[in-house]
């Protein structure tokens, strides 16, 4: 049971990095809209996992996507951070169930799911795309990417969370 | 000593993400100077082969307009051949040029984000050092960053860290070509002084300052300027030729006379 979940998590985590890589980061909707869908990896990652690994997972996937998409390591910056956020984000979005040993995304509703997953998104690409601009004068042309770039990529984090439901037991 | 490992071991994920953290901070800001760092970029082995992977599937849904580019850039190229006054031989002894050209590929495009790199399918293998200029068949396109065997990652004048030397077509004024991270089919020409008669439409080239790139190659076209803010130099917004989202087929420069005009420059300033 436990080593099927290392797999299915190892394929996804590489299937994520290629889809991100190949597919959406060539989208440049309106020529600067490229959706982040390998957010999704750590919406899925089990929730009772040790969070050393967990955080130095998140700098992997990160770093994996700098590496093809020369920006230095603005992606590890931005993934390690929500993956160290996460627990954080979680009790404040489903409060006290998140306690119980028995807590599953699964069982949670709708709203809150959505919640959780606009939060990382806000989180991780408020850090992005400061670092990257790297600059507060061009605060408008940040909080447009942000705002824009987000939409994208919450409206295709939920179109393939449909598609591939983490728990189907 | 109890007490700080006692600390350690209660605030190790705090302490672990703080650590990952300053090291990606590190590599980002260490990049901001000159040349990155070898590790991140695109051309290396492993990504280099998925993006070459992936061209060759993609490659061939667009062979039609590739061609059509080309024999259009073939027939501007013969009708310069035919109206050429340099009298009715062609010089064929290629050793006596200065410039040699190479032939590449994209395989990997970027332009949405403020520093942009594009990968292409040469690298050293292929004789592409770094600092050689690429361009296409209607424009410039950028300088080699890094190579490794057989990629090469290109800086894209649409990079907020791209700073090239060019002139208004038929003038001898210059300045520097840099772009604000706005729009990618726009970059922005700075320095040239007031007293320039300037038009909306006129060509900007890349100029005689640079030893990467040959004098004339084409930029773009003037579509708005204005004077700075301490009103003694112009600020003009270029329309590029090239369009950046679409680009495959490229060439590479190399100035034979560069080492020369490097030793040159570099002993002046040795000498200061």
């Amino acid at each position: 049971m436990t080593s099927s979940y290392y797999y299915i998590n190892i394929i996804r985590f590489i299937l994520l990095v290629l889809v991100q890589v190949l597919v959406f980061n060539r989208l440049n909707f309106f020529g600067f809209i490229n959706p982040m869908v390998y957010i999704l990896f750590l919406y899925w990652y089990p929730i009772k996992e040790n969070r050393i690994v967990f955080i130095f997972i998140g700098f992997l996937l990160g770093l994996s996507i700098d590496f093809f998409s020369d920006t230095m390591a603005l992606h590890a910056a931005s993934t390690v951070t929500i993956a160290y956020l996460r627990p954080t984000i979680m009790r404040f979005v489903f409060g006290v169930n998140y306690e119980f040993q028995s807590f599953k995304l699964s069982n949670t509703t709708r709203v809150q799911q959505i919640a959780f997953l606009t939060l990382l998104i806000v989180a991780h690409h408020m850090i992005f795309f400061t670092l990257e601009i790297f600059s507060l004068s061009n605060l408008l042309l940040i909080l447009k990417k942000v705002i824009f770039t987000g939409i994208a990529t919450l409206i295709l984090c939920l179109l393939f969370g449909s598609l591939f439901s983490a728990e189907k037991e | 000593m109890q007490q700080i490992i006692n600390f350690i071991i209660r605030y190790k994920t705090s302490l672990l993400y703080l650590l990952l953290l300053l090291i990606s901070l590190a590599f980002t800001v260490d990049s901001h100077s000159y040349h990155r760092s070898k590790f991140f970029n695109s051309s290396n082995r492993i990504s280099g082969s998925i993006y070459n992977a992936a061209d060759g599937i993609t490659r061939y849904f667009n062979l039609n307009e590739e061609n059509k580019k080309l024999v259009e850039e073939n027939i501007k190229l013969r009708s310069l051949l035919f109206n050429s006054n340099s009298g009715d031989t062609v010089e064929l002894d290629t050793t006596k040029f200065n410039f040699t050209t190479i032939s590449g590929r994209i395989i990997k495009n970027s332009y949405a984000s403020p520093n942009n790199y594009i990968t292409i399918n040469r690298g050293t293998n292929h004789g592409i050092k770094q600092d050689m200029g690429v361009i296409t068949a209607e424009g410039i396109l950028g300088i080699i960053e890094h190579t490794t065997k057989n990629y090469a990652s290109v800086q894209s004048i649409l990079n907020t860290k791209s700073n090239i030397n060019a002139k208004i077509k038929n003038t001898n004024y210059f300045g520097s070509l840099i772009w604000d991270g706005r729009s990618y089919n726009q970059v922005k020409l700075e320095d040239i002084p007031r007293l320039v008669p300037l038009l909306i439409g006129d060509t900007i080239v890349t100029g005689a300052m640079s030893s990467i790139f040959p004098e004339n190659i084409p930029i773009g076209t003037i579509k708005k300027f204005d004077l700075n803010e301490s009103k003694s130099f112009y600020s003009i917004d270029v329309e590029l030729f090239n369009d950046m989202s679409n680009v495959k087929n490229i060439y590479i420069i190399y100035n034979k006379n560069r080492p020369e005009i490097l030793e040159l420059e570099t002993k002046i300033a040795n000498d200061q």
